[in-house]
């Protein structure tokens, strides 16, 4: 075409909205970054690490009281057999799957945004399923025969059942704890470097340096390190989406009704990444809010995606539940039909915990509704108070599940209620202290920005990179 | 003691990635073997610049992953169908429960692959190592945060401190330096 040259040019309403705003440059992104690390902590760090570890500590308490006195002083109880400890299990579990959503799936669809979230969200996966991994191990109730869950012969001579989905659940969260921490340290290892590189001190620069493995940014070295990422990646995805069937196996393998339905999977899954994302923006944003800086990198345009994320994941939660409702009445069976239409719904005044049956739907199904809305996206205190509902939601989602199947199932006769102990009570907030006690940590002594990925989608990083053109941003104004 | 020590190579800095591949492609062309560039992120089409083929990464992962999934095989199998065979909800013990042992073949090759994947990049760029000659240069340090550096090492049979450091200059490296070992 003969006004190639002039067509070439992107009107500016057309233009990308930049991944890191403000035109800044690989050393700012390095020094905003690295800084959160290397300042002295601040005063609101005490202020809130403080008090987190102590709730920490109460959580570790009430584990050793429990098990020093044994599953009794929780309220679990024939017939409630599982309740807050799964739930809370599945909940952790379940926020787990944002940081490998982003780092391993958003890689492979090339969602280049992905590279200012991903540090943080793949070390809050490790730190949920740290939380996750207490209670099925605290839950069997003689903790040191744990053992028996190892694929080995036991002190009787007899091997775990191999075709239980228990057992599967035992490999699956191993599996991927041990992927997401090998994942997040290959990505750690040229950031650990710059850390190096960067100490003033002799201690962190030894430390840094032994962590960083002696990274040189050489090219050879590179080529087998993208080739690693990018399998690591392929590995993690199938792994991600795998985590929370196995997990929904539990339920949906037994013949309970409300847990016997082949829509678990693929509903426990798209629960688990509404429930992540929603505990990603509930870090993040305050995050950003105490480091002005991170505003650049996280920009309004990552939370209005993370958002819409919550918005499709949650209305395909949404079709689940309703899904479920109508394949009760479909099957014509009356215990799924008293499941989900007396036990949950509550018609007929028979439901005891049908209060949680609406707190799920109005938090899960209507509240991120207000994401369609642009503004509302836009909106930190909008979005932020809806992550909130999202966390609750979720959380009453395996509630409701565990408990209303188990309380109320085939016989009236045995029927039980069930209510949480202090035991129990303090061992969950208590997880919350661990998980974000854990974060305040990794905030203070790792890069809460994957450097080295960010600095690869600024425009000045493609080798075909031309300052004059208009859509790319030239370096000044870097400082 | 500067002069008395064996000298690593020339170095030269590059101010970006798209210096520095032009820079490696004239390297290349040069004939020379022993060299490399240095960089804070990998750089689009570096591998190519400098002649070098895919990470063939990808063949011990999948040796790794085929292990894991052998491993899953006679984890399962062997207690399962001889050493303890045992009938649980009615189900058979020999080869007919396999769909039963999919979720532990597919997490052990998941497993194995991934460790196959980290340990592999160590062994192939003989890391962990914490000494290496380019750390001596000072300047050196900025290739974690901005810093585009082509370093060629005096082993390669093209070497000459003389005409290695005519070339760098010709292609547009700065503060070309000496780097001693």
């Amino acid at each position: 075409m003969s006004e190639s040259a002039v067509s070439l040019k992107t009107p500016a309403e057309l233009a990308r909205v930049p991944l890191v705003t403000n035109k800044r440059s690989f050393a700012w992104i390095s020094d905003n970054v690295s800084t959160i690390c290397e300042e002295r902590s601040r005063l609101w760090w005490w202020a809130l690490f403080i008090p987190l570890s102590i709730i920490a500590m109460i959580g570790l308490f009430c584990i050793g009281y429990q098990i020093s006195n044994g599953v009794g002083v929780w309220g679990e109880n024939h017939p409630n057999g599982w309740a807050w400890d799964i739930t809370n299990f599945v909940f952790w579990i379940g926020i787990g799957h944002a940081g490998t959503l982003i780092s391993a799936i958003l890689f492979l669809t090339r969602q280049k945004w992905r590279t200012s979230i991903n540090r943080a969200a793949e070390a809050m996966t490790l730190f949920a399923v740290v939380c996750a991994g207490i209670f099925p191990g605290i839950h069997v109730g003689r903790v040191w025969m744990a053992w028996f869950l190892a694929p080995i012969p036991n002190a009787n001579g007899i091997w775990p059942n191999f075709r239980s989905p228990l057992l599967w659940d035992v490999f699956a969260v191993s599996t991927y704890f041990t992927v997401s921490v090998l994942f997040w340290y290959t990505g750690l290892v040229p950031d650990l470097a710059t850390l190096r590189d960067r100490a003033k001190s002799r201690v962190a620069r030894y430390i840094y340096g032994i962590f960083a493995l002696g990274w040189r940014g050489s090219n050879r070295h590179w080529r087998h390190y993208e080739m690693a990422y990018l399998l690591l990646a392929g590995l993690s995805t199938p792994l991600v989406l795998s985590v929370h069937s196995v997990v929904s196996f539990d339920f949906a393998t037994s013949i309970l009704p409300g847990w016997h339905t082949t829509i678990f999977p693929p509903y426990f899954v798209a629960g688990a990444i509404f429930g992540g994302f929603a505990m990603v923006l509930t870090i993040l944003l305050p995050a950003r809010l105490i480091y002005p800086q991170l505003d650049d990198l996280i920009t309004r345009q990552h939370v209005d995606k993370m958002a819409k994320i919550i918005l499709l994941t949650g209305s395909i939660v949404g079709y689940a539940y309703m899904m479920e409702l109508f394949i009760a009445w479909y099957s014509g069976n009356q215990y799924e039909k008293f499941t989900f239409f007396s036990a949950r719904l509550g018609l007929h005044n028979s439901g005891w915990y049908s209060w949680a049956y609406f707190c799920m739907m109005t938090c899960n199904v209507l509240s991120p509704q207000v994401f369609w809305s642009k503004k509302m996206r836009g909106n930190y205190i909008v979005v932020f108070i809806i992550c909130q509902f999202v966390n609750a939601g979720m959380w009453f989602e395996r509630f409701v599940i565990i408990v209303t199947s188990l309380a109320q199932d085939f016989l009236p006769s045995s029927w039980g209620h069930y209510t949480p102990s202090w035991v129990e009570i303090w061992t969950f907030i208590g997880t919350f202290g661990i998980f974000l006690s854990l974060f305040l940590l990794f905030m203070k002594f790792l890069p809460m920005v994957a450097m080295s990925e960010v600095k690869i989608v600024l425009p000045e990083a493609d080798p075909h990179f031309h300052p004059e053109s208009p859509d790319s941003h030239a370096k000044e104004g870097a400082h | 003691m500067g002069d008395e020590r064996k000298i690593y190579g020339l170095g030269a800095e590059f101010s970006s990635p798209a210096d520095l591949l032009v820079a490696a492609e004239k390297v290349r062309d040069a004939g020379f073997k022993k060299w490399d560039v240095h960089s804070p992120f990998p750089i689009h089409g570096m591998d190519a610049a400098m002649g070098l083929g895919k990470s063939w990464l990808s063949a011990p992962v999948f040796a790794g992953g085929s292990s894991g999934f052998i491993t899953a095989i006679c984890l399962t199998f062997i207690p399962s169908a001889f050493l303890y065979p045992m009938i649980v909800h009615g189900k058979p013990t020999g080869l007919m429960t396999v769909p039963a042992f999919f979720p532990i073949m597919f997490e052990l090759t998941i497993l194995f692959s991934a460790f196959t994947a980290v340990f592999s990049i160590m062994i192939f760029n003989q890391l962990p190592k914490w000494y290496h000659p380019v750390f001596n240069w000072e300047r050196f340090k900025s290739v974690t945060t901005d810093g585009f550096f082509l370093v060629i090492e005096a082993a390669d049979p093209k070497f000459s401190e003389i005409r290695t450091r005519e070339l760098l200059e010709s292609i547009g490296g700065q503060r070309i330096t000496l780097i001693h070992d």
